[in-house]
């Protein structure tokens, strides 16, 4: 006991010092005897040997602990290891720690050159990863608004926040790649700048008829609000600009003497900004991923998180201090009123299990009711704006407008309705809390995914044709001369109709309400009062837009521009809604689960986005009148093309590669890794449950020991002996 | 701000950077204020304070104190006028934890408030995180965690009066599960290392144990 003198220590130091064993805190209460064998117990004496040997921490801040208070000296045989760890994570007083650098500067003298040498290059290694990182935070878009709004309203809002943070870089490097990769050598060898030519070959084994393609493009006198609405819909002087597919009609980029082969480029330029988008989801969402599998118990359910991290340290504001008490209040007796539910629900009879049960089957029945409605109610109105979006003379302006805006109108009322009726639902089916919670967006989710797969797949269907005539070019030539434009179009659309919504939502309902709940003291609308920021319905919001995003950039390389403009001002406008017209949540939903969740769902979105890009490259047959697929069957067609002007050894490896005999067994070892990690993670668990019940055990053995010697010592009448 | 020209030597700073999580600016702003910087009797560089720790730190003195802030305690009562304590319900535990004056009576030094600043960081460590909270949270100072220091966590959080608090059926039934999710040797208390184990799991509690200024 020697080396822990005296100086500014809490006893809880000593006494986590002193027991070694973790299993022995109720040692107070015996006799001295007692606690004395404990320091001679063999385990005890084995644990302080390994430790030391292994250059345990605790063991290194007992004894940096005890040097510091009592200014002893003790030549280390091994100088170097205390420099081991930096020294702003030891957990002492800045007092404390100044007076053991004092001491390892004045041991170094000790210390042969080797280990001098190794100390200061670790530590000015660790100085300077420090400062690098000090550094890159520096350069952080938007550092000091996260910060700031993680002040007032919480980690759980802010990780929304960083989020569309996210996605404005991923938007940003995806127009950057299809910009340098794609636009910029069509633009450059269209106009013949740098010396640069571009070369058109006409398509040879086609019909002509499917080659016409006359974009109006606004020549002569228009008015002016066919300016504006070729604005809003992609259509006139835009469909021939940059930003659709039908510019690229090009074959070949002459730069002087190099050949750039603009269709593998642009074909490749998707793939990549698709395996980018994928890899980085995936990075980002590694580390959560390991914090939310380390143990498999519900987030919800886990009493120790709330209790112990239930206390949001950055709030500074009073009032968001009271709600966040009162928050905590219900979480817990929310939470503990759970448990006694599901007591009861265990003790369920088999008649009320029954009751619920075929309950639960016939909400589940109206829920595909209702998507089934939204769907079938997207595909009419896709046909129907597809069918009436030419009439330009018969109908006016704005209701020509109306019928282009038409799909996006009735997804994002879908979009708006289903998760309504859905939270609606979910009160009868009678779940735990956090299933609920967890299945209502699991629902909105599909709804909004789906209902975008629905739009292109009457898309497709409009495109496709049946007579003779056009399947010989394979889609409708007479209406979609460029169907890829046309559906970047469509995309084009659902982005800009999104964005004005959110703003409209912004301006014309949340502002109003706000300035009526403040001047009008009616008890019905103070009653209404104030909206919650709903996180998941945000972060649903911007999923949808960034999955159209993946799917659109195909048939219009531009897409990725203005999504990374439009979440720019999407940050301010919500942050600005956020600060003025919102009172703060009642349920708050953690920042871990939530990151996670929101990773997730970009995930399945991203993937998703695979499914009509796929079937749109590989299957159905490009336009031969715009665009640099022209001269092949379907887009994918130019890498087999690409292929057979590679060395013949090459080609034989990648036909191997591609051909069943590889794959299938390629498949199958793949999932034999896969059950042999499962396994090793299940076994691991067994054995930490099984060590730990052993823990238990061995520590009640030691008290039951303890107490008979302390009986026996007691009994003979022994004086204690003295601690040594 | 104003002509306050309050001065932190450029060797306290490394130091202070080399003892703490905290980086230069959240120390103090090196940008140099209105005025002329003045020698110090051994002749070390001056740097100016505009904002962050040291500024706030001067802020809670007194103005004829302000001048040799490092060496001055601030009362408890002082220390948590700040907004980042006013608001928190652990303000109280947080003082005595960080104090290390002698008097007992909760005040803090300049480096008492790094020291704080530096542990609540980002940039801190869990395991740092985890040892000073529990400090925190161990309201009698005995070591262990044990059913009153929680029964007071649990009455801080949910907040004051009456009304704000679990009945007692609750608060039973609250203190069993955390101590059925956290108590390893089934003592009744949790010490150290189950307290860092079950934060090791709490995958809430770096975000949340945290303080900006």
């Amino acid at each position: 006991m020697s080396e822990f003198g005296a100086g500014a220590e809490l006893p809880g130091w000593v006494t986590e010092s002193r027991s070694r064993g973790e299993f022995f805190s109720p040692e107070e209460s015996h006799a001295a005897a007692p606690a004395g064998f404990l320091q001679e117990l063999p385990s005890y004496r084995s644990v302080l040997r390994r430790r030391a040997a292994a250059g345990d921490v605790q063991e290194r801040w007992g004894n940096l602990r005890g040097i510091a208070s009592a200014e002893r000296r003790e030549p280390q045989p091994d100088g170097g290891e205390r420099g081991a760890i930096p020294l702003w994570e030891l957990p002492f007083s800045i007092a404390e720690k100044r007076r053991i650098r004092d001491l390892q500067q004045g041991d170094i003298k000790y210390s042969s050159g080797w280990n001098h040498w190794k100390r200061t290059s670790s530590k000015s290694w660790k100085k300077a990863l420090k400062d690098i990182k000090e550094l890159s935070s520096y350069m952080q878009l938007w550092r000091h608004d996260i910060h700031s709004i993680e002040g007032k309203f919480g980690t759980g809002i802010q990780s929304y926040f960083s989020f569309l943070r996210f996605l404005v870089l991923l938007n940003f490097l995806m127009f950057i790649l299809m910009f340098s990769f794609v636009t910029l050598p069509a633009v450059i060898s269209n106009y013949g700048i740098f010396n640069s030519s571009s070369t058109k070959i006409s398509p040879n084994n086609t019909e002509p008829y499917c080659t016409v393609y006359t974009p109006s493009g606004n020549k002569g006198l228009v008015y002016f609000y066919t300016y504006l609405k070729d604005l809003l819909t992609g259509t006139g002087f835009l469909e021939v600009t940059v930003l659709f597919y039908g510019y690229y009609t090009i074959d070949a980029a002459w730069f002087s003497v190099l050949r750039y082969n603009l269709p593998l480029a642009y074909l490749l330029t998707t793939f990549a900004y698709l395996a980018l988008s994928f890899v980085w989801i995936i990075k980002r969402s590694v580390e959560r991923f390991r914090q939310h599998l380390v143990h498999d118990e519900d987030q919800f359910q886990s009493y120790c998180n709330k209790v112990f991290a239930g206390w949001d340290f950055c709030i500074t504001d009073l009032n968001a201090a009271r709600l966040k008490h009162r928050s905590l209040l219900y979480e817990l007796q929310t939470n503990l009123e759970e448990e006694r539910l599901k007591q009861k629900i265990a003790e369920r009879t088999m008649k009320e299990k029954l009751r619920i049960y075929s309950l639960r089957i016939f909400i589940n029945i109206i829920v595909i009711a209702v998507l089934s409605g939204c769907f079938y109610s997207i595909y009419r109105a896709t046909v129907f704006s597809q069918e009436n979006s030419s009439n330009i003379s018969i109908v006016g302006f704005q209701a020509n407008l109306l019928v282009q805006y038409l799909p996006s109108i009735v997804i994002t009322s879908a979009n708006f309705i289903a998760p309504q009726i859905f939270s609606f639902l979910i009160a009868f089916e009678d779940y735990s809390a956090a299933f609920e919670i967890r299945l209502t967006l699991i629902r909105c989710v599909f709804v909004r995914l789906a209902n975008v797969g629905v739009l292109l797949f009457s898309l497709w269907s409009q495109i496709h044709c049946d007579n003779d005539q056009c399947k010989a070019c394979g889609y409708d030539y007479e209406l979609y001369p460029c169907w890829e434009s046309a559906v970047g179009q469509e995309m084009y659309k659902l982005l800009i109709f999104d964005f004005m919504i959110i703003i409209a939502m912004t301006l014309f309902v949340d502002f109003p309400r706000k300035l009526l709940v403040t001047y009008c003291s009616w008890k019905l609308v103070q009653w209404w009062g104030l909206q919650e920021f709903g996180i998941s319905d945000n972060v649903l919001e911007i999923i949808y837009g960034q999955t159209i995003c993946w799917i659109g950039t195909f048939f219009s390389p531009l897409l990725p521009a203005i999504a990374t403009i439009k979440y720019f001002i999407i940050f301010y406008i919500k942050k600005i809604s956020l600060i003025h017209t919102r009172k703060p949540a009642s349920r708050p939903i953690r920042a871990s689960s939530s990151n996670f969740f929101f990773l997730a769902v970009l995930l399945i979105g991203l993937i998703l986005a695979f499914v009509p890009l796929g079937v749109s490259i590989a299957l159905i047959s490009s336009s031969k009148a715009c665009g640099p697929f022209r001269n092949f069957n379907t887009s994918w067609a130019i890498v087999p093309y690409t292929i057979l002007e590679f060395p013949i050894g090459l080609q034989k490896f990648l036909y191997g590669i591609a051909s069943e005999a590889f794959a299938v067994p390629f498949f199958v070892i793949a999932c034999l890794f896969m059950f042999y990690f499962i396994a090793l993670a299940g076994a691991h668990k067994r054995v930490v449950e099984q060590l730990r019940e052993q823990l238990v055990t061995e520590s009640r053995d030691k008290l039951f020991l303890l107490e008979k010697l302390s009986e026996a010592q007691k009994n003979s009448g022994k004086p204690q002996k003295a601690r040594s | 701000m104003g002509g306050s020209s309050s001065l932190l030597p450029q060797e306290a700073l490394g130091e202070y950077q080399e003892l703490t999580f905290l980086n230069k600016q959240e120390i103090l702003l090196a940008a140099p204020a209105p005025g002329l910087p003045r020698a110090l009797p051994h002749g070390g560089a001056v740097v100016f304070a505009s904002s962050s720790a040291y500024k706030r730190f001067s802020e809670l003195l007194p103005r004829e104190q302000r001048e040799n802030a490092c060496s001055v305690r601030v009362p408890k009562s002082q220390i948590l006028t700040l907004p980042e304590l006013r608001a928190n319900p652990f303000q109280h535990r947080i003082c005595h934890v960080f104090s290390t004056s002698e008097d007992g009576d909760d005040s803090m030094s300049f480096e008492d408030f790094l020291d704080m600043l530096s542990v609540f960081s980002d940039a801190a460590t869990s395991d740092i995180k985890s040892r000073y909270a529990f400090r925190i949270f161990d309201f009698d100072d005995d070591g262990v965690l044990d059913g009153k220091d929680l029964e007071k966590l649990v009455n801080c959080l949910t907040g004051q009066g009456e009304e704000a608090r679990l009945s007692s059926i609750e608060m039973e039934q609250l203190i069993r599960n955390v101590l059925e999710e956290s108590d390893i040797d089934k003592d009744g208390t949790i010490n150290l290392s189950e307290f860092q184990h079950v934060i090791s799991r709490s995958p809430d509690f770096v975000s949340s144990f945290k303080i900006v200024l």
